[in-house]
C-alpha cells in the first residue's frame, strides 16, 4: 500500500512543481500587465480565500456567510499598515494625513514588512471572529448564515464611518502602498498558506471537524468538545480569509469597503460549490478556471467578438456574468459533487483496484 | 417632535413595504424551511418591469403586467431551482437559492446594461404631493400602511379558511404527513410562491415610487432587512413579519431623523443577531424541538 500512496503524491507534487516553474516563466517572460499575470494573481487571492471558506462550510459543515467581512478587515488592515509614510497627506486628504503615522514596509523593511501587514489583518480578522463567534455560532445552519451576512453588512456600514475616517478614510479609497511582487510571488504566499490549511484538514482537528459536519451528536458522543471546535474552525478560517484580503488588497491597488459586498461572499461560495464541498483542491482549481474565464477567456462575450462569431448585439455587457451563472446553475443543479467532489488531487492518480485484488478481498 | 414627525410617517410606510416583502420570506421558509436569497431580487425584478411597462403602457395594463410578470417569475424559480432538490439536505437548497440571487442580477444587469432605470411617474396618482400635520410627503406614504394591512387580513383569512391555506398550514406543521394525506404538496409550494411574488410585486410598486432609480442592487438591502424583519417577528408567523417589518421601519427612519444614517442598516443587522441570540424563534415564532 505504502508504494500506492507513494506514487499518487510523487504525480501530485510533479503537478505542483510544473506548474510552479510555468507561473515562473510566465513571470519573466510576460510584461506585469500581461492579463495571464493578472489572472494567476487574482486566482492565487481567491484560492485561498476559497479554501478558508471551504474549511468552514465544507469541512465543518458551518455555513457562514460572513467571508467578505473577514476579507474587508484584512485589506483595510493591510492598506493602512503599509501605505508610505509620504504618501499618506495624500490618501488621507480630507483627514489630516490620518491617525496612523508609519508603515511597516519602512520599519521592518519591504518584504518581513508586507507579511507582518498580512499577518496582522488574519490576525484582526482572527479576533473578531473569536468576538463574533460567542454568541453566533450556537445558532444553527441557516440563522447561522444569516447572521455572519448581517455581521459582515454591518462591518461595511463601520468602516464608511467618518468618525474612523483618521484610520480608514471614511468612504474614501485607500491605496498608493507596494505590492509583493509577480505571479509567482502570490501563488507561493497563497501555497503557504493553504498548505497549513491541507496540514490542518489531516491534523486531529481536521478529523474532529469533519466529524462534527457528518454528524453533531455522533461527535460530541465521542468526547469532541463542539463548542470549541467550532470556534476554533471559525476563527482559523477567518485568519486566512483576512490573509486573503489582505491580499486581494495588494492585487486591487486600492480598496474601498464598498467593493466587500456580500456578492464577493456568493461568488467565493459558487466557487466552493463548484470546486466540490470538501476538497481542497477542488477549490483551488475553480478559482483559476473561474478567474480565468472571467477575466480573460470569456471577455469577448462582453465585447462583441466570441470563438469567431460577431454578434454585438447579443454579446454586449454583463453577457459573460450571465453566461458564467447560468453554468453555476447548472453546476448546482445537476452536477452537485462539483468538479471534484470531496475527493483531492492525489486521490485521482490512486490505482483502481485490479479484479483480483476485488477477489481476494471479497475472499477474505 | 416636529422634526422627527416625516421620518416617523416614512417609517411605517416603509414598514409597509418591508411588511409585502417579509411575507414572502416567512411563508416560503415555513414551509421549505429555506431562507430564499433570491426573493429580494424577484422584489428589483418587479421594479425594473414595472419602469419598462409604465413607459410603453396605459396604467390599467402595465399593473397587472408587472403582477403577472413577477408571479410568473417566483413560479418558475420554485420549478426550476427548487424543485429538484426537495430531497437534497438544505444546505444544497440554501445554495441553489444564492445561485438563483446571482442569476438573476446578473441577467438583470445584461438586459439594463448595468445601467440604474429612472423611475418617472409610474403610478401618477399615488406619487402626488400632499400635506399631513404639517409634513410634506407622497401619497404613497400613506396608502402603503392601508393597502398592506388590507392584503395582510385578505391573506390572513384565505390561510384561516380556504382549502389551499388548510394545505399550507398541514405542510408548514408537517412536510411528510401532509403529503401521506393526500396533500398535493408541489401545488401547494407553489401557491406560495404565487402568493410571495405577488405581495411583492405590490410592494415594489409602492417601494420605488419613493426613489429616483431601479438599480440591480436595489433588491439586495429591503430584501435583507425583510428577511430580518420576518425573523424579528418569528419565522413561520405572517402577523409576526408585518409587525416585525413596521417595527424596523420605524426603527431604520427614527435612526436616520437622529443623523445616524450610516448605521441605520447596520442597526437592522445588530437587531437580527440579537434577537437570534437571545429568542431565536422571534416574537410569535413556535418553539420548534429538534429530534436526533
Amino acid at each position: 500500500m505504502k508504494s500506492l500512496k507513494k506514487r499518487e503524491n510523487i504525480i501530485t507534487a510533479a503537478i505542483v512543481l510544473a506548474l510552479l516553474a510555468l507561473a515562473m516563466a510566465l513571470d519573466i517572460l510576460l510584461p506585469g500587465y500581461h492579463i495571464a499575470i493578472k489572472v494567476l494573481k487574482k486566482g492565487a487571492v481567491y484560492a485561498l480565500v476559497a479554501v478558508s471558506m471551504n474549511l468552514l462550510n465544507g469541512f465543518t459543515g458551518l455555513f457562514s456567510l460572513g467571508q467578505a467581512g473577514f476579507m474587508l478587515l484584512g485589506a483595510y488592515s493591510y492598506a493602512v499598515l503599509c501605505i508610505p509614510v509620504a504618501k499618506r497627506a495624500g490618501v488621507y486628504q480630507y483627514f489630516d494625513g490620518g491617525l496612523v503615522q508609519f508603515s511597516l514596509p519602512e520599519v521592518l523593511g519591504k518584504l518581513p514588512g508586507m507579511l507582518a501587514a498580512l499577518l496582522i489583518g488574519g490576525l484582526i480578522a482572527a479576533l473578531l471572529a473569536f468576538l463574533i463567534g460567542l454568541p453566533v455560532l450556537r445558532l444553527k445552519s441557516d440563522y447561522l448564515a444569516i447572521a455572519t451576512l448581517g455581521f459582515a453588512e454591518i462591518l461595511r456600514a463601520f468602516f464608511q464611518w467618518n468618525a474612523l475616517g483618521p484610520i480608514t478614510n471614511g468612504s474614501n479609497l485607500l491605496k498608493s502602498y507596494p505590492e509583493i511582487g509577480g505571479a509567482l510571488a502570490y501563488i507561493l504566499l497563497a501555497g503557504i498558506f493553504i498548505a497549513m490549511i491541507i496540514l490542518l484538514v489531516n491534523s486531529t482537528y481536521g478529523r474532529a471537524f469533519i466529524a462534527i459536519r457528518d454528524d453533531e451528536v455522533a461527535a460530541e458522543a465521542m468526547g469532541i468538545n463542539l463548542a470549541k471546535h467550532k470556534r476554533m474552525a471559525f476563527i482559523i478560517s477567518s485568519f486566512f480569509a483576512g490573509v486573503g484580503g489582505g491580499m486581494l488588497a495588494m492585487y486591487m491597488g486600492a480598496v474601498s469597503a464598498l467593493s466587500f459586498k456580500s456578492t464577493m461572499t456568493y461568488e467565493i461560495l459558487l466557487i466552493v460549490v463548484i470546486g466540490g464541498i470538501g476538497s481542497i483542491s477542488g477549490s483551488v482549481l475553480t478559482s483559476f478556471l473561474y478567474v480565468a474565464s472571467l477575466e480573460w477567456l470569456l471577455r469577448g462575450l462582453d465585447s462583441g467578438t466570441f470563438l469567431g462569431i460577431n454578434a454585438p448585439g447579443l454579446f454586449k455587457n454583463g453577457f459573460r456574468m450571465a453566461v458564467v451563472s447560468v453554468i453555476i446553475m447548472v453546476v448546482v443543479l445537476f452536477f452537485r459533487k462539483g468538479i471534484m467532489g470531496d475527493k483531492e488531487l492525489p486521490d485521482l492518480f490512486k490505482k483502481k483496484p485490479s479484479r483480483k485484488m476485488k477477489k481476494e478481498v471479497a475472499a477474505k | 417632535m416636529q422634526e422627527m414627525l416625516p421620518y416617523l410617517i416614512n417609517g411605517i410606510s416603509v414598514g409597509g413595504q418591508y411588511a409585502l416583502i417579509a411575507i414572502g420570506y416567512t411563508l416560503v421558509y415555513g414551509i421549505l424551511r429555506l431562507i430564499n436569497f433570491a426573493h429580494g431580487d424577484v422584489f428589483m425584478v418587479a421594479g425594473l418591469i414595472m419602469v419598462y411597462t409604465s413607459t410603453s403602457m396605459p396604467i390599467y395594463l402595465s399593473l397587472p403586467v408587472v403582477i403577472a410578470a413577477t408571479v410568473a417569475l417566483g413560479f418558475l424559480i420554485e420549478r426550476f431551482a427548487y424543485k429538484p432538490l426537495r430531497t437534497a439536505p438544505r444546505m444544497s437548497l440554501m445554495i441553489s437559492a444564492i445561485g438563483v440571487s446571482y442569476l438573476i442580477q446578473n441577467l438583470a444587469f445584461y438586459i439594463t446594461g448595468g445601467v440604474p432605470q429612472p423611475v418617472t411617474n409610474m403610478i401618477p396618482w399615488i406619487s402626488e404631493n400632499v400635506t399631513v400635520l404639517g409634513a410634506s410627503t407622497k401619497r404613497v406614504t400613506l396608502v402603503t400602511p392601508v393597502l398592506t394591512i388590507v392584503l395582510v387580513i385578505v391573506l390572513v383569512l384565505l390561510i384561516k379558511k380556504t382549502k389551499i391555506g388548510m394545505a399550507m398550514r398541514a405542510a408548514a406543521r408537517d412536510f411528510e404527513t401532509a403529503q401521506l394525506m393526500g396533500i398535493k404538496i408541489n401545488s401547494v409550494i407553489s401557491a406560495t410562491f404565487v402568493i410571495g411574488s405577488f405581495l411583492a410585486a405590490i410592494g415594489a410598486m409602492l417601494y420605488f415610487t419613493n426613489y429616483p432609480s431601479v438599480a440591480i442592487g436595489s433588491g439586495g438591502m429591503p430584501g435583507l432587512k425583510a428577511f430580518v424583519a420576518a425573523v424579528f417577528g418569528g419565522i413561520g408567523s405572517i402577523p409576526g413579519a408585518v409587525v416585525g417589518a413596521f417595527l424596523i421601519g420605524l426603527c431604520e427612519e427614527v435612526i436616520k431623523g437622529l443623523g445616524y444614517t450610516t448605521f441605520s442598516d447596520a442597526f437592522t443587522f445588530a437587531l437580527l443577531i440579537i434577537v437570534l441570540c437571545v429568542k431565536p424563534t422571534g416574537l410569535f415564532g413556535e418553539k420548534v424541538t429538534d429530534k436526533v
